[in-house]
């Protein structure tokens, strides 16, 4: 008998896919992919958000913050643009260099990277939310000291890395500091003084090796 | 003549920036954070031909979509486009999505034309034309010193080198950009620039308002470096977007609009002759140079090449030489100022061939640098950086590093001859009864620390703490001042908030019968003022600034030979400061510069696509900058001299770092990398590991 199901057309069928594969190979496979199709109509039949703004509820430095934001604006836009929580900045808006770095739990994160609607129901502290009653936090404090800034625009990005660091690593080398703040881009060439400010930050004091000569 | 007080509390001290808890704490207010009542996005949409004939541009459908409340055209419904990037229309709505839609929906018509997008093509005279009617690469101009050819025969020793340098971008981290709005009363724009006065004339001048009618702030930027100063074709773009929208708009560039449209450094192809006497005094110098400007510094009425050239034989004394530049034009963004304008392309030039000839010579680099560097105050600060760096013990015959990973040393020069202070520098104070004071300049701090500058001057003055000053900057409604451009803010504000100061000391002591109004004295002598502050305007004065400034910059290096990884271990820079104001904030501007200059020196570079015309690197992720952990050890020297005044030193601080890791470099595998940045594959290809890339 002919076969209805061409068994060569393209490189596979799928019947040469699962003959391929032996019996219990199939067997498996005809289970997941049961499986496959049994979460994709589960997820089918949730409902479909966006495209049109939908109601979204982040939990910002402790406070609700309710918007009606459509679905692919960005955690980062919906701080910047839709309330005036604009500590967190733009440099790229493609997760290379971490101006909008905030805290999801205690991971910093790229918030220009993850679509506000994800970001529901965390925790969610940006720079705006260090300071505890007028105070400013140990990292920012030592990023003032030790003038870990010039312009200032990828300093939030910087002290938030800090300051996920230090919340996990109380004595960090400068390999840590280094690691922590791979993901953060730095033009006005800050570097060394945020170094300096994680360590000062840490509760370890390094000296500056500058001096100054007077020229006679 | 006025001075400077000979003991000081604050001034040549540290004080921490007093904009610091604001920039930490994120309730600095940025050009781009502006959420002016009713705000607009706006967006640009750009060619994506190098070149091309417009014909027709449709807006229709882009007015159409929802959200969408503004249109405008760029120049107009036909236009020729002369690189990928260039402005053709923008759009406002009420959400960035909305605008993406909307640019996705504008219809171009348009006709491609043959471009050209690097140098070596365009120099070719059947290259296609950037401009119709110039030539792309114009007759290059000479400057001729002394009989170079006879010199030459008389030289010991006489090298030959090519040494070129990339298109740098500028990239600061805060894009370029506005909020623009325009009502009948005029145009307020909240722009991110390095001068306030230059966006508000450029801005009346495109706008054809009266100048008075224009207010440009800037409460705090995130960075310039030179790309920054006018309003550009996109502060235009959102004026126009804010009157047709009746509402203001925000249009902050893209970083790939930053990287295509707004400026950059521009490249560098020196041939480089140099010849000495057995000694390594300079005889001869001959080069010639091109580079290019994109389609032109002068920009649309200029047209041709221009605006590439570089000082040469840079620092050094040469009695016989002769320079030949010209610049060429490519279909690319157009060049604008950065950060000490071709002074680091000609450091790495020079630099790099008198190493060449020191080896030539078999004598040590840095005292052939000490035998034709006319410079006492550079003469004095090799002397002092060479014993701190450990010079005479490091020092090793070029390639004799033993092992897989090589060592190296170099050491490079600068000058920054066009610094000074602008003249024409106001500003006012309002003292009140109750002795608090505010001072207002309209200048901008593009990231130096110029409220910190004027707040630790006027402290030292009056005899308060720097907190106790209150600091106004970034709006073009207070007293003017310059651009922040040129290492002239420093120079020029300190002297006019010390001419404020003095007037206010002299105002008070005559109100309150007081002799002496500072310090202890203060709250008492205001108490006398009455009801209305006292105001008190003041200018720049001559006699408490100077200029020029100039340093050195030490480099060591590892090179790995098998990979061709070049890890920077330290840095040292010796730079006279004059009169330092703050030791902190000076630091970091030197830190900076060395920063910015090791990423010219190894990993920055606009790539373009000869076939399709297209920048291939117009990110962060493609476009390398050095990040913290690249960033060696950095030792500071600041060479105090109070007897200076005040000098400007962001430029400087950035000019020899490239040439002194090159140097470094050629020390370390004992050939020379002839062009930045120095990439692992240049390294593997002058050691002969791998074949030279080819363009």
């Amino acid at each position: 008998m002919k076969n209805s199901e061409p068994e060569n057309l393209g490189a596979h069928s799928r019947r040469t896919f699962l003959k391929s594969l032996g019996t219990v190979a199939a067997t498996a496979a005809t289970a997941q992919v049961q499986s496959v199709a049994a979460e994709l109509h589960k997820v089918n039949s949730e409902k479909i958000i966006g495209p049109d703004a939908v109601p979204v509820t982040l939990t910002v430095n402790g406070e609700k913050l309710k918007l009606l934001l459509e679905p692919r604006v960005t955690l980062l836009d919906a701080l910047r643009n839709y309330s005036s929580l604009t500590g967190a900045k733009e440099g790229c808006d493609r997760a290379s260099c971490g101006a909008c770095t905030v805290l999801l739990g205690d991971m910093p994160i790229y918030s220009c990277q993850k679509l506000a609607i994800e970001a529901q129901g965390v925790e969610i502290t940006t720079v705006e939310g260090l300071a505890k009653d007028g105070k400013l936090s140990k990292v920012q404090q030592a990023f003032i000291e030790k003038d870990a800034l010039q312009c200032g625009y990828c300093t939030p990005g910087f002290v938030m890395s800090v300051t996920a660091l230090l919340k996990k690593n109380f004595h960090p080398t400068a390999d840590d500091v280094k690691h922590a703040c791979a993901g953060n881009l730095c033009r006005c060439g800050a570097h060394p003084h945020i170094l300096q400010a994680a360590f000062k930050a840490a509760g370890v004091e390094h000296a500056a090796k500058t001096e100054v000569v007077n020229y006679a | 003549m006025p001075s400077w007080p000979a003991e000081t509390k604050y001034i040549s001290h540290a004080t921490a920036r007093i904009d610091g808890a604001a920039k930490v704490t994120g309730k600095a207010r940025y050009s781009s954070d502006i959420q002016a009542n009713g705000w607009l996005y706006g967006m640009i949409l750009r060619s994506k031909w190098p070149a091309a004939k417009i014909t027709d541009i449709n807006l229709d459908k882009a007015l159409q979509v929802p959200g969408i409340k503004a249109a405008v055209l760029s120049r107009g419904k036909e236009m020729t486009i002369r690189y990928y990037g260039e402005e053709i229309a923008a759009v406002a709505g009420t959400s960035k999505q909305a605008c993406l839609d909307a640019l996705r929906a504008i219809e171009v018509t348009a006709q491609p034309l043959p471009f050209v997008v690097r140098e070596n093509d365009a120099i070719k005279s059947d290259s296609p034309r950037v401009w119709e009617n110039a030539a792309n690469y114009p007759a290059p101009r000479v400057r001729q010193n002394g009989d170079v050819d006879t010199a030459f025969g008389q030289c010991a020793a006489v090298i030959e080198g090519s040494y070129s340098t990339p298109i740098q971008i500028h990239n600061p981290m805060e894009t370029a950009g506005n909020t623009v709005s325009w009502t009948d009363e005029g145009v307020t724009a909240w722009s991110s620039t390095q001068g306030i006065s230059s966006v508000r004339d450029g801005l009346a001048g495109s706008l054809k308002l009266d100048h008075s009618k224009v207010r440009v702030i800037t409460e705090y930027m995130g960075g310039g470096f030179g790309a920054k100063f006018g309003p550009g074709v996109e502060g235009v773009l959102a004026a126009k977007l804010s009157k047709e929208a009746k509402a203001p708009v925000r249009l902050m560039l893209t970083r790939f609009d930053q990287a295509l449209a707004v400026g950059n450094r521009p490249s560098s192809f020196q041939k480089i002759k140099l010849g000495a006497a057995a000694d390594g005094t300079f005889l001869a110098f001959e080069a010639e140079n091109y580079g290019t400007a994109g389609i032109g510094a002068g920009g649309d009425g200029g047209g041709g090449g221009g605006g590439a050239d570089i000082p040469m034989p840079y620092l050094y004394k040469v009695p016989n030489t002769r320079v030949k530049q010209a610049a060429v034009a490519v279909n690319a963004g157009s060049a604008r100022a950065f950060r000490a304008p071709g002074n680091p392309p000609a450091s790495y030039g020079i630099e790099s061939a008198i190493d060449d000839l020191a080896v030539k010579l078999g004598l040590d680099p840095l005292e052939v640098r000490l035998k034709n560097d006319p410079n006492k105050i550079r003469q004095r600060e090799y002397a002092l950086g060479a014993e701190k760096f450990g010079w005479k013990q490091k020092y090793k015959k070029p390639g004799s590093s033993p092992g897989v990973v090589k060592t190296g040393i170099g050491c490079a020069g600068a000058a920054w001859p066009a610094g000074g202070a602008s003249r024409n520098t106001h500003g006012e104070a309002s003292i009140n009864p109750d002795g608090s004071i505010e001072f207002r300049l309209g200048v901008q701090d593009i990231g130096t620390g110029t409220r910190t500058v004027i707040a630790v001057v006027a402290a030292e003055m009056l005899g308060l703490k720097p907190e106790q000053i209150t600091v106004k900057v970034g709006d073009t409604r207070f007293p003017p001042g310059p651009g922040s451009g040129g290492s002239t803010t420093c120079a020029s504000i300190s002297p006019t908030v010390h001419n404020i100061c003095t007037k206010a000391l002299e105002q008070l002591q005559t109100l309150s019968g007081l002799a002496d109004a500072r310090g202890a004295n203060w709250f008492a002598a205001c108490k006398k003022i009455g009801i209305s502050p006292l105001l008190i305007s003041g200018q720049w004065v001559e006699g408490l600034s100077s200029s020029p400034a100039g340093g050195v910059q030490f480099a060591e290096v590892e090179v790995d030979t098998e990979t061709g990884l070049v890890t920077v271990k330290k840095m040292l820079g010796v730079h006279d400061c004059g009169l330092i104001i703050d030791t902190l904030t000076l630091e970091s501007q030197i830190n900076g510069g060395i920063i910015m200059g090791m990423g010219y020196a190894l990993y920055e570079e606009r790539v373009m696509d000869d076939l399709s015309g297209v920048m291939l690197n117009p990110n962060f992720e493609t476009y390398k900058l050095p990040g913290i952990a690249d960033v060696p050890e950095i030792e500071v020297v600041l060479i105090n001299m109070p007897e200076r005044g005040v000098i400007g030193i962001g430029e400087p601080a950035t000019v020899p770092t490239a040439g002194a890791i090159a140097n470094a470099v050629a020390n370390a595998i004992g050939v020379r990398v002839g062009s930045l940045p120095i990439t692992p594959a240049k390294i593997l290809a002058a050691l002969g590991k791998v074949p030279p890339a080819t363009a």
